[in-house]
């Protein structure tokens, strides 16, 4: 109902200036089509890098995280390669591994691109409150905190941090990529990189980083609800306004002497 | 649905916003699944391909051989495997499989086998071999599986080799081709990586005659590509425009190049 404190003709007649046109309900235009594009191609492509990627690192799976001689998490236990049948398929994970590349380079330099030229980097990148912010986003989500701060634009300042650093991430998944997959013929970029075995960690731990990016990202979309997630289909978010009545005739009996 | 049919039928300005709402999200639905479907049928076709060689079929083997064209287009004499001191290197190296060299082998009798562009065979003694001159490297030896080890190895450059028999319009040609005596192990090796500076016909580990498991008495070393290139116990040498059979290409299913 209609805010009692408001009254006279000046405020009711603000409101419905103001009142949708159509309705209750409006239709805000959130993701462009080409950035749902970029989005749902990327999605299988980097599963398939992923996978793929698994497939090669089998074959010489030394990493863990420790200290001493004491091991906390090895990558990977081997009921994990038997759960996702990934033993003695090298070749196989090099050859998707190597034609899957090219899609994930191009489709992440056509993101990029288009971030640029239509001036939507402005809506991901984050600016110099962005940090404070996410902090706040963080406490706020893990209801520590109460209120969450504004949101200008698009996004939340974790999820411009998330959003660019993603971005980052995949630059740096292409780059140690080369490295290890040219050390010679690019040395420069392998030095750069730390060596060859370097590289190979650090290409190792970018996608430790998108997996755990990933299960971040569903939960938060799965909390966040469905006008979220079908922005990311349709490109638009149903904005709910205020209950207002109809206004109606409320004057008195008209003299019917007149 | 009923309701969403009619509003096909109906300009978006002549619906009120839940009809607006309603008759958006079913059409972008519906091609969000048509593509989604697309993309699944062009995996599972992709996963269907007959493998042509080894494991890997041929839309990927196409791929892969352009990127073999691409990146080898970076091959460079100037691009050198980083050398380290001799201090640095693994003793005694890493040995990772037999393959080829499983076949009773008698060491007195061994010759290489060098197939001529006319068709004869010069066969060569590692005694010859060694009158050559000599060139040692200490560089990261880099397996396919991803471990890589410094190693110290010493020979003749391929390309010394070469020269040194005279072996110019077989070195014209665009693949070497080498073989274990047995013939269980082969490989194939595009000529520009075979002649780059750093491939060595190599017959000492470590300063000592190779180890009859490093491939005594002669092995290939070649940096610019995966040790499996670096063929055990040369028995077969030979030169072709085509490309030589390949045993982790072709049976296998690795790239053919497999270029660092």
């Amino acid at each position: 109902m209609l805010n009692n404190n408001l009254t006279g003709d000046y405020h009711l007649d603000y409101i419905n200036l103001h009142r949708p046109k159509t309705g209750m309900k409006e239709i805000i235009k959130k993701h462009p089509l080409a950035i749902r594009w970029f989005h749902w191609i990327n999605f299988p492509i980097l599963a398939i890098m992923i996978w793929s990627g698994l497939l090669i690192y089998w074959a010489n799976d030394v990493y863990k995280i420790g200290f001493g001689s004491t091991t906390l998490l090895k990558f990977f236990p081997n009921s994990f390669y038997q759960a996702l049948n990934v033993p003695f398929r090298l070749s196989e994970g090099m050859a998707y591994h190597f034609v899957f590349m090219w899609l994930f380079f191009l489709n992440g330099i056509a993101y990029v691109l288009y971030t640029a030229i239509s001036g939507e980097w402005r809506l991901l990148m984050p600016n110099r409150k962005s940090f404070k912010e996410a902090w706040q986003v963080l406490l706020h989500d893990l209801h520590i905190r109460k209120t969450a701060p504004p949101i200008v634009g698009k996004y939340n300042a974790a999820q411009r941090i998330a959003y660019t650093a993603i971005i980052f991430m995949g630059i740096g998944s292409i780059l140690t990529g080369l490295a290890i997959y040219k050390p010679i013929q690019l040395s420069w970029l392998c030095t750069i990189l730390g060596g060859y075995k370097f590289a190979r960690i650090l290409h190792f731990a970018l996608t430790i980083g998108y997996v755990l990016f990933f299960l971040i990202h569903v939960f938060q979309v799965i909390m966040a609800g469905w006008n979220n997630f079908r922005a990311m289909i349709t490109g638009f978010e149903v904005k709910k306004t205020i209950e207002i009545p109809e206004e109606k005739e409320e004057q008195p009996a008209k003299d019917p002497a007149k | 649905m009923a309701n969403f049919f009619q509003t096909l039928g109906t300009k978006n300005s002549k619906l009120n916003t839940d009809q607006l709402i309603m008759k958006k999200t079913v059409i972008s639905f519906f091609f969000f699944f048509v593509f989604a479907g697309a993309a699944f049928i062009g995996w599972r076709w992709l996963r269907h391909q007959p493998a042509t060689a080894g494991k890997t079929s041929g839309p990927l083997r196409k791929i892969l051989n352009m990127n073999g064209a691409i990146f080898d287009g970076l091959l460079s004499d100037k691009h050198l495997a980083k050398s380290y001191s001799k201090s640095k290197a693994a003793d005694p190296a890493r040995v990772n499989g037999n393959l080829g060299l499983k076949t009773a082998f008698d060491p007195t009798t061994w010759a290489l086998n060098i197939i001529k562009a006319k068709g004869d065979t010069l066969k060569v003694k590692l005694e010859d071999i060694q009158k050559l001159p000599k060139t040692e490297i200490v560089f990261n030896f880099k397996c396919i599986e991803g471990w890589s080890q410094i190693t110290y190895w010493g020979g003749v450059k391929f390309s010394d080799f070469i020269k040194a028999y005279g072996l110019s319009e077989e070195s014209g040609m665009k693949y070497l081709g080498l073989a274990t005596p047995d013939k269980q192990y082969y490989v194939g090796i595009d000529m520009p990586s075979a002649l780059h500076p750093q491939t060595l016909l190599c017959y000492e580990l470590n300063g000592k005659p190779l180890p009859m498991d490093q491939g005594y008495p002669l092995r290939l070393i070649i940096p610019v590509k995966y040790g499996v290139k670096s063929l055990k116990r040369i028995g077969y040498m030979y030169f072709d425009n085509k490309r030589p059979p390949d045993y982790w290409a072709d049976v296998k299913g690795y790239d053919y190049f497999g270029g660092l």
